[in-house]
């Protein structure tokens, strides 16, 4: 690991003036990815600007009904809040999903959307990846592919965005408040992490020193809505996605009223499935509309060798979801 | 570059000064001769380093220790009063819940932070209604198992483990209902 100065920020503004005045210099939240990084060495700053103690940690409404989450709250707390285990419960089983109890403990909500994509070349330094070192070639396309990307994905990188919580948060239109150089800005979860394309290497539309202070939720879905979190992975727990879907549906008079619906474990980011909400509106509620919508979002995907299975997994999943929402029993909340 | 730090180890106070890149399992170990906690992948994928740092199970690999100046650390080590083991451990050597014994620590302190957790109410991936009032008594086998899932043991004692839980989750909630009925 290489040497690295070690300041703990005081103030939000604080550490964005030290990390924008220093090219090498990151966010140390709760530590869980970039530990793990400099250790592997394929991250190498000069200075880690501690946020930790910063007063980002409470969990308090907005004005207009929403929920405003501090960026220190620990993945942990997030999922036992009553609020959103109360009015948001497909974000409360999301984060249950991610991780292990000691990861939930330590991890943040805004260390949680800015850990890094990834896939297990990026994490081995003496294979090629464009991510982490660019133009060096994808190692992934032509290896071991299993958990890597369907949709969205680029020549130079097939990696996955591997967090639960962010697929839950573009399902519910959140937005992340960025605290910069210049002043405040409000960002949606959806727009914050980037495809691939030419630069694998940019994970999200963040600048060097952008500090995330907090995820913003609307107000909840309300009445008529069903919503749920589902995670297919090859162990029963403390594993990363195969495939997840976040999924809400409104339903009137047996046809879809409204619906959103993100994937993750298939793509770069958090996927919004804007073509399957399209398809399902007004759409009569069943297994053949169902099929459809997630065939339109899937129309899209392109596999790789060894991991064609995760389209039809999508699609069942989606399928599956739906029809669980859309009765009247089942487990969804 | 290095800096000194105050920890509480084990209810003892200790000051060291570490580089920045310890981490608090090393300064646990290589510093503070404390090898309770265990080194087994030292990324955050089995849970043998597992501590309570003020309170909460965590990654003691994972952790900076100049991010902790200050904390309260209890090791497993740490959880006996004096002879007296804490349930934890009587229920696993009672249950056989180890054979080589290297997870054990982690897995101990991960066990005493989850029942905290438990009894705090907190929801865990298979937890049927989020919503519900929920203490240590809805533990059950696979509750255990979700909640001790960041913690591997590769000699297979996951039986017993669950079993050594179950039992001191059964007599806290025998012991919490005899006093609650006086």
């Amino acid at each position: 690991m290489k040497p690295f100065d070690y300041q703990r920020a005081t103030t939000p503004d604080g550490a964005v003036a030290l990390v924008s005045d220093r090219p090498g210099a990151v966010y140390l939240a709760g530590g869980t990815n970039l530990v793990d990084h400099l250790r592997l060495g394929i991250v190498g700053p000069d200075l880690l600007v501690d946020v930790n103690r910063l007063p980002l940690d409470e969990v308090g409404a907005t004005e207009d009904g929403g929920l405003r989450i501090g960026a220190n709250v620990r993945n942990s707390d997030l999922a036992a809040h009553p609020a959103i285990r109360r009015d948001y419960p497909m974000l409360a089983q999301a984060l249950l999903a991610g991780a292990s109890g000691q990861i939930r403990n330590a991890a943040t909500t805004a260390g949680n959307l800015l850990q890094r994509t990834r896939c297990v070349y990026f994490q081995d330094v003496t294979t090629p990846c464009n991510k982490r070192d660019p133009g060096s070639g994808c190692t992934a396309i032509g290896g071991y592919t299993r958990y890597h990307a369907i949709l969205g994905a680029s020549e130079h990188c097939i990696a996955v965005h591997p967090s639960d919580m962010a697929v839950a948060m573009v399902a519910l239109d959140a937005t992340v408040a960025v605290l910069g150089r210049n002043g405040e800005r409000s960002i949606p979860v959806e727009e914050l992490h980037r495809l691939p394309g030419d630069h694998p290497e940019r994970d999200t539309v963040l600048e060097h020193g952008d500090l995330i202070t907090a995820v913003v939720l609307p107000p909840p879905l309300g009445a008529g809505w069903r919503c749920t979190y589902r995670k297919v992975r090859d162990r029963a727990s403390y594993a990363f996605a195969l495939v997840s879907v976040a999924a809400a549906i409104r339903v009137e008079d047996g046809r879809v009223a409204d619906s959103r619906i993100s994937l993750g474990g298939v793509a770069h980011k958090p996927w919004r499935a804007v073509k399957a909400e399209d398809a399902l509106r007004g759409a009569v509620v069943g297994d053949e509309s169902f099929a459809a919508a997630a065939g339109a979002e899937l129309a899209a995907a392109s596999p790789v060798e060894g991991n064609e299975f995760k389209v039809p997994m999508a699609r069942r999943t989606i399928v599956s979801v739906l029809r669980e929402l859309a009765g009247q029993s089942g487990e969804s909340r | 570059m290095e800096a000194t730090i105050t920890l509480t180890v084990d209810g003892r106070a200790e000051t060291v000064t570490v580089d920045t890149r310890t981490s608090l399992l090393d300064a646990l170990r290589d510093r503070l001769g404390n090898t309770s906690p265990k080194k087994g992948c030292d990324h955050g994928q089995c849970g043998a380093c597992t501590v309570l740092l003020d309170g909460r199970r965590m990654l003691s690999c994972l952790a900076l220790a100049v991010a902790h100046d200050g904390a309260d650390v209890v090791t497993a080590r740490g959880l006996a009063d004096g002879d007296r083991l804490h349930a934890i451990q009587e229920a696993f050597i009672d249950h056989d819940a180890l054979q080589c014994g290297y997870c054990t620590p982690g897995q101990v302190c991960s066990a005493v932070g989850m029942l905290d957790e438990a009894a705090g109410g907190s929801p865990s991936h298979v937890t049927a209604d989020l919503t519900a009032e929920r203490g240590l008594g809805d533990l059950d086998d696979d509750e255990i198992r979700e909640r001790m899932s960041g913690n591997l043991c590769r000699c297979g004692a996951y039986v017993n483990i669950v079993a050594a839980i179950r039992e001191v989750v059964g007599t806290t909630v025998d012991a919490q209902a005899t006093t609650a009925a006086r």
